[in-house]
Protein backbone atom coordinates (compact mmCIF):
# COMPACT_ATOMS: atom_id res chain seq x y z
CA UNK A 1 0.00 0.00 0.00
CA UNK A 2 1.26 3.44 -0.83
CA UNK A 3 -0.04 6.89 0.55
CA UNK A 4 -2.68 8.43 -0.69
CA UNK A 5 -3.29 12.54 -0.69
CA UNK A 6 -6.65 12.82 1.33
CA UNK A 7 -8.43 16.70 0.07
CA UNK A 8 -10.86 17.81 1.83
CA UNK A 9 -13.45 20.10 -0.55
CA UNK A 10 -15.16 22.63 1.72
CA UNK A 11 -17.99 25.14 1.08
CA UNK A 12 -17.84 28.03 3.65
CA UNK A 13 -20.12 30.98 3.25
CA UNK A 14 -23.55 31.26 3.02
CA UNK A 15 -24.40 30.45 -1.06
CA UNK A 16 -26.15 27.51 -1.62
CA UNK A 17 -24.49 26.32 -4.71
CA UNK A 18 -22.13 23.36 -4.58
CA UNK A 19 -22.54 22.28 -8.17
CA UNK A 20 -18.91 23.28 -8.38
CA UNK A 21 -17.33 22.34 -5.94
CA UNK A 22 -19.13 18.57 -6.31
CA UNK A 23 -17.71 18.67 -9.88
CA UNK A 24 -14.04 19.28 -8.54
CA UNK A 25 -14.49 16.70 -6.26
CA UNK A 26 -15.47 14.24 -8.84
CA UNK A 27 -12.63 15.15 -10.82
CA UNK A 28 -10.38 14.59 -7.94
CA UNK A 29 -11.06 11.26 -7.38
CA UNK A 30 -10.64 10.71 -10.71
CA UNK A 31 -7.61 11.58 -9.87
CA UNK A 32 -7.00 9.06 -7.50
CA UNK A 33 -7.29 11.04 -4.78
CA UNK A 34 -8.96 10.61 -1.55
CA UNK A 35 -12.05 13.46 -1.44
CA UNK A 36 -13.88 14.50 2.21
CA UNK A 37 -16.42 16.15 0.93
CA UNK A 38 -18.70 18.02 4.04
CA UNK A 39 -21.72 20.06 2.03
CA UNK A 40 -22.68 23.35 2.28
CA UNK A 41 -22.41 26.37 4.77
CA UNK A 42 -19.49 24.97 6.80
CA UNK A 43 -17.62 27.24 9.49
CA UNK A 44 -13.95 27.78 9.50
CA UNK A 45 -14.30 26.12 12.93
CA UNK A 46 -15.78 23.00 11.45
CA UNK A 47 -13.53 22.98 8.23
CA UNK A 48 -10.40 22.76 10.39
CA UNK A 49 -11.59 20.27 12.47
CA UNK A 50 -12.69 18.20 10.07
CA UNK A 51 -9.34 18.87 7.97
CA UNK A 52 -7.64 17.77 11.48
CA UNK A 53 -9.61 14.54 11.98
CA UNK A 54 -9.18 13.67 8.25
CA UNK A 55 -6.04 14.01 8.40
CA UNK A 56 -6.03 16.02 5.03
CA UNK A 57 -3.05 16.93 2.80
CA UNK A 58 -5.39 20.10 1.32
CA UNK A 59 -8.01 21.96 1.59
CA UNK A 60 -9.92 23.11 -1.42
CA UNK A 61 -12.61 25.79 -0.61
CA UNK A 62 -15.01 26.80 -2.79
CA UNK A 63 -17.22 30.07 -2.41
CA UNK A 64 -19.81 32.45 -4.56
CA UNK A 65 -20.59 34.44 -2.02
CA UNK A 66 -17.79 37.01 -2.05
CA UNK A 67 -16.71 36.89 1.85
CA UNK A 68 -13.40 34.81 0.42
CA UNK A 69 -11.38 37.91 2.39
CA UNK A 70 -12.55 37.58 5.41
CA UNK A 71 -13.18 33.34 5.11
CA UNK A 72 -10.33 31.55 3.74
CA UNK A 73 -7.30 34.15 5.53
CA UNK A 74 -9.32 32.76 8.93
CA UNK A 75 -9.36 29.12 8.25
CA UNK A 76 -5.42 29.60 7.30
CA UNK A 77 -5.04 31.26 10.88
CA UNK A 78 -6.75 28.73 12.39
CA UNK A 79 -4.83 26.09 10.99
CA UNK A 80 -1.79 27.83 12.33
CA UNK A 81 -3.78 28.03 15.79
CA UNK A 82 -4.42 24.11 15.75
CA UNK A 83 -0.56 23.49 14.50
CA UNK A 84 -1.61 22.35 11.20
CA UNK A 85 -0.07 24.61 9.00
CA UNK A 86 1.32 22.17 7.27
CA UNK A 87 -2.06 21.50 5.99
CA UNK A 88 -2.10 23.70 1.75
CA UNK A 89 -5.02 25.96 1.40
CA UNK A 90 -6.25 26.34 -1.89
CA UNK A 91 -9.08 28.39 -3.15
CA UNK A 92 -11.85 28.49 -6.04
CA UNK A 93 -14.66 30.67 -7.21
CA UNK A 94 -15.61 33.91 -8.33
CA UNK A 95 -12.68 35.62 -7.33
CA UNK A 96 -11.47 39.39 -8.66
CA UNK A 97 -8.00 39.20 -9.63
CA UNK A 98 -6.92 41.99 -7.33
CA UNK A 99 -8.07 40.12 -3.95
CA UNK A 100 -6.26 36.95 -5.55
CA UNK A 101 -2.53 38.48 -4.18
CA UNK A 102 -4.39 39.64 -1.10
CA UNK A 103 -4.99 35.82 -0.29
CA UNK A 104 -1.92 34.69 -1.07
CA UNK A 105 -0.83 36.67 1.07
CA UNK A 106 -2.51 35.73 3.66
CA UNK A 107 -1.66 32.03 3.04
CA UNK A 108 -3.94 30.65 0.63
CA UNK A 109 -1.04 28.78 -1.47
CA UNK A 110 -3.28 28.72 -5.03
CA UNK A 111 -6.34 30.78 -6.47
CA UNK A 112 -8.50 28.65 -9.02
CA UNK A 113 -10.97 31.06 -10.82
CA UNK A 114 -13.97 29.61 -13.18
CA UNK A 115 -13.09 27.93 -16.03
CA UNK A 116 -9.74 27.14 -15.20
CA UNK A 117 -9.02 23.75 -16.12
CA UNK A 118 -9.09 20.59 -14.05
CA UNK A 119 -5.97 19.57 -14.93
CA UNK A 120 -4.19 23.00 -13.20
CA UNK A 121 -5.64 21.87 -10.39
CA UNK A 122 -4.29 18.69 -10.66
CA UNK A 123 -0.77 19.72 -11.64
CA UNK A 124 -0.67 21.83 -8.64
CA UNK A 125 -1.02 19.39 -6.13
CA UNK A 126 1.05 16.87 -7.78
CA UNK A 127 3.75 19.76 -7.56
CA UNK A 128 3.55 20.30 -3.63
CA UNK B 1 7.07 7.12 20.08
CA UNK B 2 6.03 10.46 20.83
CA UNK B 3 2.80 9.39 18.85
CA UNK B 4 2.18 6.84 21.38
CA UNK B 5 1.73 9.09 24.49
CA UNK B 6 -0.36 12.07 22.37
CA UNK B 7 -2.71 9.37 21.45
CA UNK B 8 -3.49 8.35 24.86
CA UNK B 9 -3.89 11.80 26.00
CA UNK B 10 -6.26 11.63 23.46
CA UNK B 11 -5.03 14.96 21.06
CA UNK B 12 -6.28 14.51 17.76
CA UNK B 13 -3.95 15.46 15.56
CA UNK B 14 -1.90 12.44 16.89
CA UNK B 15 -4.94 9.88 16.59
CA UNK B 16 -5.51 11.50 13.02
CA UNK B 17 -1.90 10.84 11.87
CA UNK B 18 -1.75 7.42 13.54
CA UNK B 19 -4.81 6.41 11.16
CA UNK B 20 -3.19 7.64 8.47
CA UNK B 21 -0.01 5.55 9.09
CA UNK B 22 -2.18 2.62 9.59
CA UNK B 23 -4.15 3.40 6.44
CA UNK B 24 -0.69 3.55 4.54
CA UNK B 25 0.62 0.69 6.24
CA UNK B 26 3.65 2.54 7.63
CA UNK B 27 6.60 0.97 8.95
CA UNK B 28 5.90 2.20 12.01
CA UNK B 29 2.61 0.97 12.06
CA UNK B 30 3.53 -2.75 13.92
CA UNK B 31 4.87 -0.90 17.07
CA UNK B 32 2.25 1.65 17.04
CA UNK B 33 -0.34 -0.65 17.80
CA UNK B 34 1.86 -2.99 19.98
CA UNK B 35 2.57 0.03 22.17
CA UNK B 36 -0.85 0.94 22.64
CA UNK B 37 -2.21 -2.49 22.73
CA UNK B 38 -2.20 -2.47 26.42
CA UNK B 39 -4.78 0.12 26.63
CA UNK B 40 -7.24 -1.23 24.50
CA UNK B 41 -10.17 -3.46 25.29
CA UNK B 42 -12.77 -0.59 26.89
CA UNK B 43 -14.68 0.58 24.26
CA UNK B 44 -17.55 -0.40 23.13
CA UNK B 45 -17.96 -0.87 18.89
CA UNK B 46 -21.24 -0.74 16.88
CA UNK B 47 -20.94 -1.29 13.51
CA UNK B 48 -24.28 -0.06 11.13
CA UNK B 49 -24.81 -1.62 7.68
CA UNK B 50 -27.28 -1.59 5.38
CA UNK B 51 -27.90 -0.84 1.25
CA UNK B 52 -27.41 2.35 0.04
CA UNK B 53 -28.83 5.39 0.61
CA UNK B 54 -30.66 3.42 3.70
CA UNK B 55 -30.16 6.21 6.22
CA UNK B 56 -27.18 4.89 7.79
CA UNK B 57 -24.61 8.18 7.70
CA UNK B 58 -27.92 10.40 9.04
CA UNK B 59 -28.88 7.81 11.96
CA UNK B 60 -25.09 7.97 13.09
CA UNK B 61 -25.66 11.72 13.00
CA UNK B 62 -28.82 10.78 15.71
CA UNK B 63 -26.94 8.12 17.40
CA UNK B 64 -24.25 10.39 18.34
CA UNK B 65 -26.10 13.71 19.54
CA UNK B 66 -28.32 11.01 21.99
CA UNK B 67 -25.12 9.53 23.55
CA UNK B 68 -23.17 12.60 23.97
CA UNK B 69 -26.25 13.52 26.05
CA UNK B 70 -25.59 10.50 27.71
CA UNK B 71 -22.00 11.74 28.28
CA UNK B 72 -19.90 9.56 26.11
CA UNK B 73 -16.95 10.05 23.85
CA UNK B 74 -17.61 8.92 20.72
CA UNK B 75 -15.64 7.88 17.64
CA UNK B 76 -16.91 7.39 14.35
CA UNK B 77 -14.98 5.34 11.16
CA UNK B 78 -17.54 5.81 7.89
CA UNK B 79 -16.03 3.69 5.14
CA UNK B 80 -17.00 4.19 1.42
CA UNK B 81 -15.06 2.69 -1.56
CA UNK B 82 -12.20 3.74 -3.48
CA UNK B 83 -12.74 3.63 -7.37
CA UNK B 84 -11.19 0.59 -8.48
CA UNK B 85 -10.22 2.46 -11.63
CA UNK B 86 -8.56 5.32 -10.60
CA UNK B 87 -7.91 3.94 -6.87
CA UNK B 88 -9.81 7.82 -5.46
CA UNK B 89 -12.75 8.32 -3.71
CA UNK B 90 -15.47 10.75 -2.53
CA UNK B 91 -15.76 10.26 1.31
CA UNK B 92 -19.62 11.69 1.90
CA UNK B 93 -20.72 10.03 4.74
CA UNK B 94 -19.42 12.66 7.52
CA UNK B 95 -21.69 15.18 5.51
CA UNK B 96 -24.64 14.14 7.43
CA UNK B 97 -22.81 14.06 10.67
CA UNK B 98 -21.17 17.51 10.45
CA UNK B 99 -23.02 19.04 13.08
CA UNK B 100 -20.44 17.64 15.60
CA UNK B 101 -17.41 18.61 13.57
CA UNK B 102 -15.79 20.63 16.17
CA UNK B 103 -17.38 18.53 19.44
CA UNK B 104 -14.30 18.35 21.60
CA UNK B 105 -16.09 14.64 22.29
CA UNK B 106 -16.34 13.29 18.62
CA UNK B 107 -14.26 12.48 16.05
CA UNK B 108 -15.23 11.13 12.76
CA UNK B 109 -13.08 9.80 10.54
CA UNK B 110 -13.70 8.94 6.40
CA UNK B 111 -12.14 5.51 5.17
CA UNK B 112 -11.56 4.50 1.65
CA UNK B 113 -11.76 0.59 1.33
CA UNK B 114 -8.42 1.11 -0.74
CA UNK B 115 -9.34 -2.33 -2.61
CA UNK B 116 -10.57 -4.02 0.66
CA UNK B 117 -13.63 -6.32 0.04
CA UNK B 118 -15.90 -7.09 2.58
CA UNK B 119 -17.50 -3.63 3.20
CA UNK B 120 -14.58 -2.19 5.81
CA UNK B 121 -11.32 -1.08 5.09
CA UNK B 122 -7.63 -3.31 5.74
CA UNK B 123 -7.37 -0.31 8.32
CA UNK B 124 -10.39 -0.08 10.59
CA UNK B 125 -9.63 -2.91 12.84
CA UNK B 126 -6.24 -0.89 13.99
CA UNK B 127 -7.95 2.26 13.94
CA UNK B 128 -10.46 0.93 16.10
CA UNK B 129 -7.40 0.03 18.65
CA UNK B 130 -6.65 3.50 18.45
CA UNK B 131 -9.82 5.41 19.03
CA UNK B 132 -9.97 2.90 21.81
CA UNK B 133 -6.57 3.22 23.66
CA UNK B 134 -7.31 7.38 23.38
CA UNK B 135 -10.24 6.73 25.25
CA UNK B 136 -12.97 6.96 23.05
CA UNK B 137 -16.18 4.83 24.93
CA UNK B 138 -18.09 4.12 21.68
CA UNK B 139 -16.51 3.91 18.67
CA UNK B 140 -19.41 3.82 15.64
CA UNK B 141 -18.34 1.98 12.06
CA UNK B 142 -20.34 2.69 9.20
CA UNK B 143 -19.63 0.44 6.37
CA UNK B 144 -20.04 0.02 2.81
CA UNK B 145 -23.93 0.01 1.83
CA UNK B 146 -23.85 -3.58 1.70
CA UNK B 147 -24.66 -6.30 -1.29
CA UNK B 148 -23.24 -9.95 -1.52
CA UNK B 149 -20.35 -9.94 0.23
CA UNK B 150 -19.94 -6.99 2.17
CA UNK B 151 -19.92 -8.46 5.56
CA UNK B 152 -16.80 -8.09 7.72
CA UNK B 153 -18.71 -5.55 9.60
CA UNK B 154 -19.37 -8.73 12.06
CA UNK B 155 -16.10 -9.39 12.88
CA UNK B 156 -15.20 -5.79 13.83
CA UNK B 157 -18.09 -5.09 15.95
CA UNK B 158 -19.72 -6.17 18.90
CA UNK B 159 -22.86 -5.50 17.60
CA UNK B 160 -24.76 -4.52 14.01
CA UNK B 161 -27.12 -2.62 13.28
CA UNK B 162 -28.82 -3.50 10.02
CA UNK B 163 -30.72 -0.72 8.42
CA UNK B 164 -33.19 -1.36 5.82
CA UNK B 165 -35.66 0.91 4.32
CA UNK B 166 -39.15 0.59 2.74
CA UNK B 167 -39.79 0.06 -0.67
CA UNK B 168 -36.66 -1.61 -1.60
CA UNK B 169 -38.57 -4.44 -3.58
CA UNK B 170 -36.91 -7.84 -4.45
CA UNK B 171 -33.76 -5.99 -2.51
CA UNK B 172 -34.96 -7.96 0.62
CA UNK B 173 -35.31 -10.79 -1.62
CA UNK B 174 -31.51 -10.50 -3.03
CA UNK B 175 -30.01 -9.14 0.47
CA UNK B 176 -32.10 -12.51 1.93
CA UNK B 177 -28.71 -14.49 1.08
CA UNK B 178 -26.63 -13.82 3.01
CA UNK B 179 -26.09 -9.94 4.37
CA UNK B 180 -30.29 -9.97 5.90
CA UNK B 181 -28.59 -12.77 8.41
CA UNK B 182 -25.60 -10.13 10.01
CA UNK B 183 -27.84 -8.13 11.94
CA UNK B 184 -28.33 -8.24 15.84
CA UNK B 185 -30.56 -5.72 15.58
CA UNK B 186 -32.61 -4.73 12.57
CA UNK B 187 -34.00 -0.92 11.80
CA UNK B 188 -36.05 -0.15 9.45
CA UNK B 189 -35.90 3.44 9.26
CA UNK B 190 -37.86 5.83 6.66
CA UNK B 191 -40.83 4.91 8.51
CA UNK B 192 -42.32 7.95 7.67
CA UNK B 193 -42.50 6.27 3.95
CA UNK B 194 -44.85 3.93 3.04
CA UNK B 195 -44.47 0.21 3.21
CA UNK B 196 -42.53 0.43 6.56
CA UNK B 197 -44.97 -1.81 8.39
CA UNK B 198 -45.05 -4.53 5.56
CA UNK B 199 -41.30 -4.69 5.76
CA UNK B 200 -41.70 -5.25 9.11
CA UNK B 201 -43.52 -7.69 9.13
CA UNK B 202 -41.41 -9.29 6.42
CA UNK B 203 -38.05 -9.14 8.61
CA UNK B 204 -39.84 -10.68 11.76
CA UNK B 205 -41.37 -12.86 9.58
CA UNK B 206 -37.59 -14.02 8.36
CA UNK B 207 -36.34 -13.63 11.50
CA UNK B 208 -38.99 -16.46 13.18
CA UNK B 209 -36.91 -19.13 10.63
CA UNK B 210 -33.72 -18.62 11.61
CA UNK B 211 -32.68 -21.88 13.65
CA UNK B 212 -31.02 -22.24 16.47
CA UNK B 213 -29.96 -18.68 17.75
CA UNK B 214 -30.03 -17.88 21.52
CA UNK B 215 -30.54 -14.26 20.96
CA UNK B 216 -33.67 -12.39 20.04
CA UNK B 217 -33.40 -10.33 17.12
CA UNK B 218 -35.02 -6.63 18.06
CA UNK B 219 -36.93 -5.26 14.55
CA UNK B 220 -37.21 -1.57 15.36
CA UNK B 221 -38.88 1.06 13.24
CA UNK B 222 -37.10 5.04 13.13
CA UNK B 223 -36.88 7.81 11.22
CA UNK B 224 -33.69 9.18 11.33
CA UNK B 225 -34.07 12.36 9.62
CA UNK B 226 -37.05 13.28 11.94
CA UNK B 227 -34.71 11.82 15.27
CA UNK B 228 -38.07 9.56 15.98
CA UNK B 229 -37.00 5.85 17.69
CA UNK B 230 -33.56 7.07 18.15
CA UNK B 231 -33.55 6.51 22.18
CA UNK B 232 -35.84 3.42 22.25
CA UNK B 233 -32.47 1.87 19.58
CA UNK B 234 -29.94 3.42 21.88
CA UNK B 235 -31.51 1.25 24.97
CA UNK B 236 -32.52 -1.81 22.55
CA UNK B 237 -28.98 -2.12 21.91
CA UNK B 238 -28.13 -1.44 25.49
CA UNK B 239 -30.10 -4.48 26.50
CA UNK B 240 -28.61 -6.62 23.66
CA UNK B 241 -25.15 -6.05 24.82
CA UNK B 242 -25.83 -6.55 28.35
CA UNK B 243 -27.57 -9.90 27.41
CA UNK B 244 -24.62 -10.78 25.16
CA UNK B 245 -22.36 -10.37 27.90
CA UNK B 246 -24.48 -11.83 30.57
CA UNK B 247 -24.32 -15.37 28.22
CA UNK B 248 -20.77 -14.81 27.56
CA UNK B 249 -21.33 -14.48 23.73
CA UNK B 250 -19.71 -11.21 23.58
CA UNK B 251 -16.53 -12.89 24.80
CA UNK B 252 -16.90 -15.50 22.52
CA UNK B 253 -17.19 -12.58 19.72
CA UNK B 254 -14.27 -10.68 20.74
CA UNK B 255 -11.60 -13.58 20.62
CA UNK B 256 -13.24 -14.71 17.60
CA UNK B 257 -12.22 -11.54 16.31
CA UNK B 258 -8.86 -12.21 17.83
CA UNK B 259 -8.48 -15.22 15.89
CA UNK B 260 -9.38 -14.09 12.50
CA UNK B 261 -7.38 -11.02 13.28
CA UNK B 262 -3.92 -12.83 14.35
CA UNK B 263 -4.81 -15.48 11.19
CA UNK B 264 -4.92 -12.47 8.29
CA UNK B 265 -1.39 -11.18 10.21
CA UNK B 266 0.14 -14.63 10.26
CA UNK B 267 -0.96 -15.60 6.64
CA UNK B 268 -0.12 -11.97 5.30
CA UNK B 269 3.39 -12.48 6.83
CA UNK B 270 3.76 -15.85 5.36
CA UNK B 271 2.29 -14.64 2.18
CA UNK B 272 5.04 -12.20 1.56
CA UNK B 273 8.04 -14.60 2.15
CA UNK B 274 6.54 -16.58 -0.45
CA UNK B 275 6.00 -13.92 -2.62
CA UNK B 276 9.99 -12.85 -2.29
CA UNK B 277 10.49 -16.11 -3.31
CA UNK B 278 8.28 -16.70 -6.21
CA UNK B 279 9.46 -13.39 -8.28
CA UNK B 280 8.91 -13.55 -11.83
CA UNK B 281 12.13 -14.85 -12.76
CA UNK B 282 11.93 -17.56 -11.03
CA UNK B 283 8.37 -18.19 -12.75
CA UNK B 284 9.63 -17.69 -16.00
CA UNK B 285 12.20 -20.52 -15.45
CA UNK B 286 9.84 -23.09 -13.92
CA UNK B 287 7.17 -22.63 -17.21
CA UNK B 288 10.00 -23.11 -19.40
CA UNK B 289 10.68 -26.14 -17.98
CA UNK B 290 7.05 -27.29 -17.84
CA UNK B 291 6.59 -25.90 -21.31
CA UNK B 292 9.76 -28.18 -22.63
CA UNK B 293 8.33 -31.30 -21.15
CA UNK B 294 11.02 -31.82 -19.10
CA UNK B 295 9.24 -32.49 -15.87
CA UNK B 296 5.03 -32.76 -14.91
CA UNK B 297 3.60 -29.84 -12.93
CA UNK B 298 2.75 -31.55 -9.93
CA UNK B 299 5.48 -33.19 -9.20
CA UNK B 300 7.53 -30.02 -10.06
CA UNK B 301 5.84 -28.00 -7.58
CA UNK B 302 5.78 -30.57 -4.70
CA UNK B 303 9.63 -30.64 -5.00
CA UNK B 304 9.85 -26.78 -4.85
CA UNK B 305 7.39 -26.67 -2.18
CA UNK B 306 9.41 -29.03 0.19
CA UNK B 307 12.72 -27.55 -0.24
CA UNK B 308 10.99 -24.11 0.37
CA UNK B 309 10.27 -25.15 3.54
CA UNK B 310 13.19 -27.02 4.03
CA UNK B 311 15.10 -23.32 3.80
CA UNK B 312 12.82 -21.92 6.75
CA UNK B 313 14.11 -24.20 8.75
N1 LIG C 1 -37.77 10.35 4.46
C1 LIG C 1 -36.67 10.02 5.13
N2 LIG C 1 -35.46 10.24 4.57
C2 LIG C 1 -34.37 9.89 5.27
C3 LIG C 1 -34.43 9.32 6.56
N3 LIG C 1 -33.19 9.06 6.98
C4 LIG C 1 -32.35 9.48 6.00
N4 LIG C 1 -33.06 9.98 4.96
C5 LIG C 1 -32.54 10.53 3.71
O1 LIG C 1 -32.02 9.48 2.92
C6 LIG C 1 -30.91 9.93 2.15
C7 LIG C 1 -29.70 9.04 2.37
O2 LIG C 1 -29.29 9.16 3.71
P1 LIG C 1 -27.83 8.76 4.20
O3 LIG C 1 -27.83 8.92 5.68
O4 LIG C 1 -26.80 9.45 3.44
O5 LIG C 1 -27.84 7.22 3.80
P2 LIG C 1 -26.63 6.16 3.86
O6 LIG C 1 -27.23 4.83 4.13
O7 LIG C 1 -25.60 6.64 4.81
O8 LIG C 1 -26.09 6.24 2.38
P3 LIG C 1 -24.70 5.64 1.81
O9 LIG C 1 -23.64 5.88 2.83
O10 LIG C 1 -24.49 6.41 0.56
O11 LIG C 1 -24.95 4.19 1.56
C8 LIG C 1 -30.67 11.37 2.58
O12 LIG C 1 -31.25 12.22 1.65
C9 LIG C 1 -31.37 11.46 3.92
O13 LIG C 1 -31.80 12.77 4.21
C10 LIG C 1 -35.74 9.11 7.13
O14 LIG C 1 -35.90 8.63 8.25
N5 LIG C 1 -36.81 9.48 6.37
MG1 LIG D 1 -23.55 6.97 4.48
Amino acid sequence: MTKKVRVLIAKPGLDGHDRGAKYIARALKDAGYEVIYTGLRQTPDSIVATAIQEDVNFVGLSLLSGAHKELFPKIVELLKENKADDIIVFGGGVIPDRDISFLKDNGVKAVFTPGTPIADVISFIEAQ
Amino acid sequence: MELVEEILNGDFRAIAKAISMIENDGSEKEELIDRIYPKCGRAVVWGITGPPGAGKSTLVDKLIEQERINGKKIAVIAVDPSSPFSGGAILGDRLRMQEHATDPGVFIRSMASRGHLGGVAGATTDAVKVFDAAGFDLIIIESIGVGQTEIEIIEVSDIVILVLVPGMGDEIQALKAGVMEIGDIYVINKKDHDGADKLEAEVNYMLSLKEGDQTKNPVLLTSAIHNDGIKNLISEIQIYLKNIQESMELQKKRKTRIKQEIKQIFSGKIMYEINKKINTEIMEEWAEAIYNGDISPYSFINKKVQTFLKEQK
